[in-house]
């Protein structure tokens, strides 16, 4: 496998997790801004706990969980007062919530302040795949659970949920804390693969693209995070290529602008996200199409 | 005597930052749509502005250029978000959309103009670099004092032209509700675009003014101020014009001001700090009232 490529998995490994951390609070409702500042978080812990140097010099096996778990702790504690506001309160909320976090890291000499840190161990290609793969059965696990079920009765509808009884405070914090122990995993496995971090390359751009991930992958099915990562992630590199392979540079040059393109043009086509609860039946004929002809039988498949 | 002229500069940087909380405040209050494409509408008028001073013709001339140009994006992001954005199913995510569109068109923006002039910071020649008055050792310089001149006098304007109009009532029907507003005889097809042409007028004029008086220019411009600029009108209050000059000139003291204190490393935490603060405890802003927000947000 070429390095080109190999690098590109890397990064596709990375954007899944950290888009199944935006996703499981999505699929309860609450759109998150703040994917940064949980990946800061579980970056700077994991360098910190697994530096022999300044820190405490643990192993990698122990050090990477231990990150996602004070990541998920933090997520626990600030979901409370987040998820008091909703909306686009809530996205505004998240978004100061991840500034907040790349300020206060900034000044932390104990982990180099603006210069950076770097990270003693490194992983390899083969230690990613196996987390990412245990994050994807995870995401569809979840969601395949009551807890899912009652997750993606907020997304719905969140009046109608509260009349069923379903607990939707517990939910939504469950479901914000898991995000925040997923975001907290990218941002150490980002750092055992990069080797050196930065809160630099954890800007608003970023926030910005890992909620589009999400939301262009679509937020009713687990596949969503999935498709928007692969999406993200290779249709840049593809219009890139195509621009080399043609002879039309100006693809090349412009591809993010074309992707932009995509993007609003999805949003004007498709505003649910590609992979959709009724596409996914469409494509497992779980149910006969529907018709004039041959209305729904809501009874059928339950 | 140096506070003195910190301040003096926190409410300079501020002015900039209340014509663009503005831009935000209107299309959030009146359409409930956070609108991202304002950072790349003011860096697009800014580096107009620039590369037609550098070619040589005079600055006016690139004002006026970068001001059409982005009244007229305005209205082509109106066509692709807003039009489009009418609720299908009412789920949690779909507020989100035209949010998630207006992404898209700001990676256009950016990256059309990163292709066209790079991503170098660009120095702007501004026609007046000394202009300025010293009052008891305070320097204020003429560009910041028009433009915050300016900011107010457009805010006051607004607000008249809110409250007594017939287009500012009808401004206000579709921000109460689009669909009743349409039943009392409202083009709101027709409306809405006005308040994309407000906000590409005060982004442009805001990154233009923004240029005279930093003089420098460069791809990313816009997030900075804009994001800033959302600070402001969370701190003024979401939909609530004057709450939006409170609120940009509260953000521009307090860069300014910790920055004097702290050092420029720890910007991010006040600014972001008592945002985050006001959203938690009084979402509806110091200066909003309890109706904004109500049902809509």
């Amino acid at each position: 496998m070429s390095a080109y490529l190999t690098g590109l998995i890397v990064i596709l490994c990375l954007n899944i997790i950290i888009a199944y951390s935006v996703f499981l609070p999505a699929a309860a409702g609450q759109l998150n801004l703040g994917a940064a500042g949980f990946m800061i978080i579980g970056a700077y812990m994991d360098a910190y706990l697994n530096s022999a140097d300044d820190g405490l010099g643990l192993p990698m096996l122990l050090s990477v969980p231990a990150a996602a778990l004070f990541t998920a702790l933090i997520g626990f504690l600030v979901s409370f007062p987040i998820l008091r506001t909703r909306g686009i309160y809530m996205i505004l909320a998240t978004f100061a919530f991840a500034e907040i976090v790349a300020g206060i890291v900034l000044n932390l000499e104990v982990v180099g302040g603006a210069s950076g840190f770097p990270v003693s161990s490194h992983a390899e290609l083969e230690d990613l795949l196996p987390v990412t793969i245990g994050v994807i059965l995870f995401g569809f696990y979840l969601i395949s659970t009551r807890f899912g079920l009652a997750m993606r009765s907020i997304h719905d509808d969140e009046s109608v949920a509260i009349l069923f009884g379903v607990n939707t405070r517990l939910i939504q914090v469950g479901a914000f804390t898991i995000g925040a122990f997923l975001g907290g995993l990218a941002g150490a496995l980002y750092g055992h693969q990069f080797d050196y971090i930065e809160v630099q390359n954890w800007g608003i751009l970023f926030s910005i693209f890992v909620l589009l991930y999400v939301l262009i992958g679509g937020t009713q099915t687990p596949w969503g995070p999935l498709i928007g990562a692969l999406f993200f992630t290779f249709v840049p590199e593809m219009l890139r290529t195509f621009g080399e392979a043609t002879g039309w540079e100006l693809i090349g040059e412009l591809r993010f602008a074309v992707f932009g393109a995509i993007i609003v043009g999805m949003m004007v086509l498709r505003p649910e996200g590609i992979m959709t609860r009724t596409f996914l039946e469409l494509l497992f004929r779980k149910v006969p199409r529907r018709s004039p002809q041959n209305p729904p039988n809501n009874m059928e498949g339950v | 005597m140096l506070l003195a002229q910190q301040i003096i500069n926190g409410l300079m940087l501020g002015s900039v930052y209340v014509m663009v909380a503005v831009a935000f405040t209107l299309t959030i209050g009146m359409l409930n749509f956070l609108n991202f494409t304002i950072p790349a509408l003011f860096m697009v008028a800014a580096m107009i502005t620039w590369a037609a001073t550098a070619a040589g013709f005079h600055w006016l001339v690139g004002a006026s250029l970068g001001m059409v140009v982005a009244i007229i994006a305005s209205l082509i992001i109106e066509r692709f978000t807003y039009r489009y954005m009418k609720a299908k199913y009412g789920d949690a995510t779909e507020h989100a959309l035209p949010l998630v569109s207006s992404l898209g068109f700001l990676i256009i923006f950016e990256h059309v103009v990163i292709m066209i002039w790079g991503t170098d910071p660009m120095s702007f020649n501004s026609p007046f670099a000394n202009a300025q008055f010293v009052i008891a050792g305070l320097i204020f310089a003429i560009p910041q004092l028009i433009s915050l001149a300016l900011s107010v006098a457009l805010v006051f304007a607004l607000s008249l032209l809110l409250k007594k109009t017939q287009l500012g009532r009808a401004l206000r029907s579709i921000a109460e509700k689009p669909d009743t507003a349409t039943l009392m005889g409202v083009d709101v097809g027709r409306i809405v675009p006005v308040v994309f042409m407000m906000t590409g007028f005060l982004c442009a004029l805001a990154g233009i003014l923004f240029t005279i008086n930093y003089k420098n220019v460069s791809p990313y411009i816009g997030d900075h101020v804009a994001t800033n600029a959302i600070a402001g009108m969370v701190i003024g209050g979401l939909g609530n014009i004057w709450g939006a000059i409170a609120g940009g000139l509260i953000i521009g003291m307090v860069e300014v001001l910790s920055i004097h204190f702290w050092g420029a490393e720890i910007i991010k935490v006040p600014v972001w700090g008592l945002m985050l603060l006001i959203l938690v405890f009084r979402p509806t802003g110091l200066f909003g009232h309890t109706r904004i927000g109500k049902g809509k947000f």
